[in-house]
């Protein structure tokens, strides 16, 4: 085996080799979307893409969303592969008609006959600073809509093998991309990039054995921050990334629980109909006699999301974390 | 001389970014709908299309007659009407080639019978076993779209898409009056005069939009008016005289094919029956409007056209009725068979592959189907 050269690259530059790769691998993938083209995106992921494939691959559309998915799907009709970027996650929100009722649905109304492999990115989180809008979790909304996948990276080499797995799926995907991890550094290189596996697997970021912190995208390095935290305090945690919230890996998520008999959800989204109320039920109906401790949440408040300058007291923290694990009912044990 | 040369130097000049657009007079729609049957225009058209225009509008006729009976008993869980809005129906049908495609609105099961699907598939949706009983790719027919003009802009996708890949595919996308009020109205047409996309969208503007006339709609000139601030041509049209329409939509299709972009062609009609037969249309318009529009029927405005040119005699007449029936009597013996359902058809085709727990829900319900199946002889004692 020969070792090459791993420089450190963004998840924004892994995200822009996948799209570059799957248009090169197959000419029906086209990339569409608000200043996706001369300006290679608000977040520079399709640097680039509009000079190399010119511009009816990479198309700068007029701003409505509605609009851009909306012919994406009589794209998709005509066999092309659509991947259209929402500049924000509030910004998606004018699509929502086209994505629940045409998008989502249209391979179960024509029993199978007119599949729509269309992937939907969506910049999606806090933590940028961002002004009112522009911060959203909107991934409960997507996960309430049968016919979506819903899938979101934590690391640069999955942002790769994700979206390239999320372009090659022939249903519809919403990519959610964690803003704030844009600019993570990784060692991946993009000459030799992991295999793309079929999107639904979870994956032990970090093994442990004392409870398990489940999540996924923005608050993965949160969570790995707070295990390295935890063992100060004698706690040696496992960290579940979901990667994937549509298909849900109850396997392995149940296999860690199991393991540990405590558990955590933690999430950006609000915690009142939010992903963690669906985890919680699936985790406590599997894994009830493995059970310590209720399955507890960590997730931002339920309150619109707030200005940049109180956002930090929004988002789950390290501490917010630990203070959630600590009420893991320890003292049965001793 | 004037104050500014008194001045000096001082010249007004435009802002810098602009630059003089588009000249809107060709865009602008004629002042009145266009119209052949009864005009001079009527000499140059083509008799055989006039004879297989009339032929598909009683044909037309009958079929929402008949699909209309079918709610009464029972068959159809519901039926939006196009009963005197034939011509718009079928016109919209016979101007497109084999490989071009159409965008159909809920009410448009006869364009969608009239292109080819095979009726009973069009009218599922309308039954209830399934949503689109049709193939799409069959004869090109995109699902009916119930949410309203949100199919445009898959149109608009499409075309876009055909015209990307080289092919000479045109798309024509059906609407209604209230439909132009919807956004997605509005995002489709800008996307098709942008990208300049092969694309008809005909409106028909059938005076409402379930109880709510046009004027509560929109303040617009007309809704061909519409086009112009998209930049693309706007067409008036009598959406009851079959020549008229199907010669502007003839028209339009071929300026798209040739790569002149998309037209909006407004055909004024009116909906003879009422929203659904779950609608009391009486709540909301009188009889003499009604009563008005009757005198202006499509089939009658061609029949008249035909008979003063010799073209059609009683024997005609009656052959095309003869042929309407043929088609109805088959239709209700189609209809009347009770669809076969199977209830595990739910979770057929949501993805690609089952995720795990539509794999359960589906083993949750197949147990529950079991054990129904094993109680019915119990039933059955008390019949």
């Amino acid at each position: 085996m020969t070792t090459v050269a791993v420089k450190p690259a963004t998840m924004a530059q892994a995200l822009t080799r996948a799209l570059r790769d799957a248009m090169a691998a197959d000419p029906a993938v086209h990339v569409m979307g608000e200043d996706v083209g001369t300006l290679g995106g608000v977040f520079r992921v399709t640097d680039g893409l509009a000079k190399e494939f010119g511009e009816d691959r990479c198309t700068d559309t007029p701003l409505a969303e509605a609009g851009i998915l909306g012919t994406a799907v009589g794209m998709a009709m005509y066999g092309l592969r659509p991947v259209v970027e929402m500049q924000f996650d509030a910004f998606a929100y004018p699509a929502f008609e086209q994505l629940i009722s045409h998008v989502s649905r249209m391979r179960n109304r024509t029993r199978g006959r007119m599949p729509l492999p269309i992937t939907i990115r969506v910049p999606y989180g806090g933590g940028i600073g961002g002004v009112e809008h522009h911060s959203d979790s909107s991934e409960a909304y997507y996960m309430a809509t049968p016919g979506l996948h819903v899938v979101t990276p934590a690391t640069v080499s999955d942002a790769y093998g994700l979206l390239r797995a999320a372009i090659a799926s022939d249903d519809p995907v919403v990519f959610l991309e964690p803003k704030r991890l844009y600019w993570s550094k990784d060692s991946w290189n993009p000459e030799d990039p992991a295999p793309v596996e079929p999107i639904g697997r979870a994956v032990v970021r970090r093994p442990g054995r004392s409870a398990t912190l489940i999540t996924y995208g923005p608050s993965v390095p949160v969570c790995m921050e707070a295990a390295e935290a935890a063992r100060a305090e004698g706690w040696d945690l496992e960290v579940v990334d979901l990667r994937s919230l549509v298909p849900f890996d109850d396997e392995t998520v149940v296999a860690s629980v199991r393991r540990t008999g405590r558990a955590v959800v933690v999430h950006e989204s609000g915690s009142f109909g939010g992903p963690g109320g669906e985890i919680a039920a699936r985790v406590t109906e599997r894994c009830f006699h493995h059970l310590e401790a209720p399955v507890l949440r960590v997730a931002g408040f339920d309150v619109p999301y707030p200005p940049p300058m109180l956002e930090r007291h929004h988002l789950p923290g390290v501490d917010r974390i630990l203070d959630a694990v600590g009420r893991l009912q320890w003292e049965a044990e001793s | 001389m004037t104050v500014m040369e008194q001045r000096g130097a001082y010249r007004p000049t435009p802002p810098p970014a602009w630059q003089p657009r588009t000249d809107p007079a060709p865009l602008l729609p004629d002042a009145e709908p266009y119209r052949v049957l009864g005009t001079e225009a009527a000499a140059k058209a083509d008799p055989e299309l006039l004879r297989t225009l009339y032929g598909q509008l009683v044909r037309g006729r009958r079929y929402n007659a008949q699909a209309t009976a079918l709610t009464k008993q029972g068959r159809l869980a519901v039926y939006p009407s196009t009963t005197g809005q034939e011509a718009c129906e079928i016109a919209a049908a016979l101007v497109l080639e084999e490989r071009d495609w159409l965008f159909p609105s809920y009410r448009d099961t006869l364009a969608v019978v009239a292109r080819g699907v095979d009726p009973v598939e069009a009218l599922t949706l309308l039954r209830g076993d399934w949503h689109t009983g049709y193939d799409p790719y069959e004869h090109r027919v995109a699902p009916l779209s119930t949410p309203l003009a949100t199919q445009l802009p898959h149109a608009v996708g499409l075309a876009h898409a055909a015209r990307l890949k080289g092919d000479d595919v045109v798309a024509l996308a059906m609407v209604g009056d209230g439909g132009t009020s919807e956004g997605d109205f509005h995002e489709a047409l800008n996307f098709a005069a942008v990208w300049q996309a092969p694309v008809v969208f005909l409106v028909q503007n059938n005076g409402f939009a379930i109880s709510v006339p046009l004027a509560k709609q929109t303040a617009a000139p007309s809704l061909a008016h519409k086009a112009v601030g998209y930049g693309m041509p706007g067409r008036l049209v009598d959406g009851n005289d079959a020549a008229a329409v199907h010669e502007v939509l003839s028209d339009a299709v071929r300026h798209a094919r040739a790569g002149g972009g998309p037209t909006l062609v407004e055909a004024i009609t009116y909906r003879v029956d009422a929203h659904t037969n779950a609608d009391d249309a009486t709540r909301y318009r009188g009889d003499a409007e009604v009563e008005a529009w009757r005198e202006h029927d499509p089939i009658q405005l061609l029949e008249r056209e035909l008979t003063a040119r010799g073209l059609l005699d009683e024997a005609g007449k009656q052959a095309a009725r003869d042929a309407a029936e043929a088609m109805a009597a088959d239709l209700r013996e189609h209809m009347n068979q009770d669809p076969v359902l199977d209830p595990m058809d739910l979770f057929a085709h949501i993805y690609a592959e089952p995720t795990t727990q539509l794999r359960d829900q589906r083993e949750q319900l197949r147990a529950e189907l079991e054990a129904e199946a094993e109680a019915e002889p119990e039933e059955g004692t008390h019949r």
